[in-house]
């Protein structure tokens, strides 16, 4: 294959498996955190912050990815 | 706008490259001429940045994060000596607001006497916060600003510079084994390093498990904020060189989220750095 095409497909396989795995991993973070305050209302500010403390975690990879696989794309 | 344009990729890695001060080594070709002697100056493309090896500094990120660290330390040290018992007002208002926040959530993760923590927390937010807050700073103005002044390089964001990012983390590492050795003396760290998730027998996977983990956690925290800033920054400049009646309809949406991505970055390392040095402190 030429090195276009294996550019632009390696910036999207950068982009979109990094998308999938911190897709799932916010869904669920997500998804205990409702939980969580559903049960316990009172643990909400608590909650909240733990959850953007993961969250921050979660969406650094991809977020990194992003940045990786547009520099390969248009700046290579 | 595909990469097979070659002015989109000079404009890219134009404001990917820092003004770098470096020295050049004797018989160096530079602008038609052969330097004679060893010389510091200022490089003039991104090849004699890379040309000048390990001795060299990005004059920008350092302006920047100083000028950035001396505008967090004056407002600041303003508001502080300003501070009244009544009800604060405006600027004094935001100080107390950010300080009560840090404090908070430092109590609720680092609970042994410590005077420099908490103040840490606070510098390492505000400061990286201020840095990232230089991402929201439209691409093209200030480098454009630079140029007419005659200088070709200008990268704003000291956070999208692995140095700037690497160097804090380095400080953070520096502490986390500054308190572990004076918590629990050199033998009690050590100990720590080679006796601990498996018993003595296996001190030498222990020792590799150990070290890995510390290395790692430095590493991890300047990786994360840079990574996150630069992708930011990416995103930024790729925007700029789309027509202008689009750039408003996406600068602004990313702009917005991008508005939550600094401050969490920007928390999460000072978070980390708290989490990090109460695990210093902890006995295992």
């Amino acid at each position: 294959m030429e090195l276009e095409v294996m550019k632009y497909l390696a910036g999207a396989l950068i982009m979109g498996l990094g998308a999938v795995g911190a897709a799932v991993g916010v869904g669920i973070l997500g998804s205990k955190f409702l939980e969580g305050a559903a049960r316990q209302p009172e643990l909400i500010p608590m909650l909240r912050t733990q959850f953007f403390i993961m969250m921050g975690l979660v969406d650094a990879v991809p977020m990194i990815g992003v940045g990786i696989g547009f520099y390969m794309i248009f700046a290579i | 706008m595909a990469g097979s344009n070659p002015s989109t990729q000079e404009y890219i890695s134009h404001h990917l490259t820092n003004l770098t001060y470096g020295k050049l080594p004797a018989g160096y070709v530079r602008d038609g001429g052969t330097l004679e002697s060893a010389q510091w100056t200022v490089a003039h493309s991104a090849q004699e940045a890379a040309d000048m090896g390990f001795m060299a500094i990005h004059l920008d990120t350092m302006f920047w994060s100083i000028f950035l660290g001396a505008l967090f330390c004056w407002s600041f040290a303003r508001a502080a000596k300003a501070a009244t018992s009544g009800v604060p007002a405006g600027f004094q208002n935001f100080v107390e607001m950010v300080v009560d926040f840090i404090d908070d959530n430092v109590k609720s993760i680092f609970h042994h006497k410590n005077d420099l923590v908490a103040p840490l927390a606070l510098t390492v937010f505000v400061w990286v916060f201020l840095q990232n807050l230089m991402d929201l700073v439209p691409v093209d103005w200030i480098p454009e600003l630079a140029k007419i002044m005659g200088i070709h390089y200008m990268k704003v964001v000291p956070s999208t510079d692995v140095n700037a990012t690497a160097g804090m983390a380095l400080g953070v590492f520096m502490l986390i084994i500054y308190y572990s050795i004076k918590q629990k003396g050199v033998g009690g760290f050590a100990a720590e390093l080679a006796f601990q998730p498996l018993p003595k027998w296996a001190l030498p996977f222990n020792l590799f498990l150990e070290i890995v983990g510390l290395i790692a956690k430095p590493i991890s925290l300047a990786l994360r904020l840079f990574g996150n800033m630069y992708a930011g920054e990416m995103v930024f400049i790729i925007i700029s060189l789309l027509p202008f009646y689009l750039q408003w309809l996406l600068s602004v949406p990313w702009a917005i989220f991008h508005i939550l991505i600094i401050t969490l970055q920007a928390f999460i390392f000072a978070i980390l750095t708290v989490v990090y040095l109460a695990m210093a402190y902890d006995h295992h």
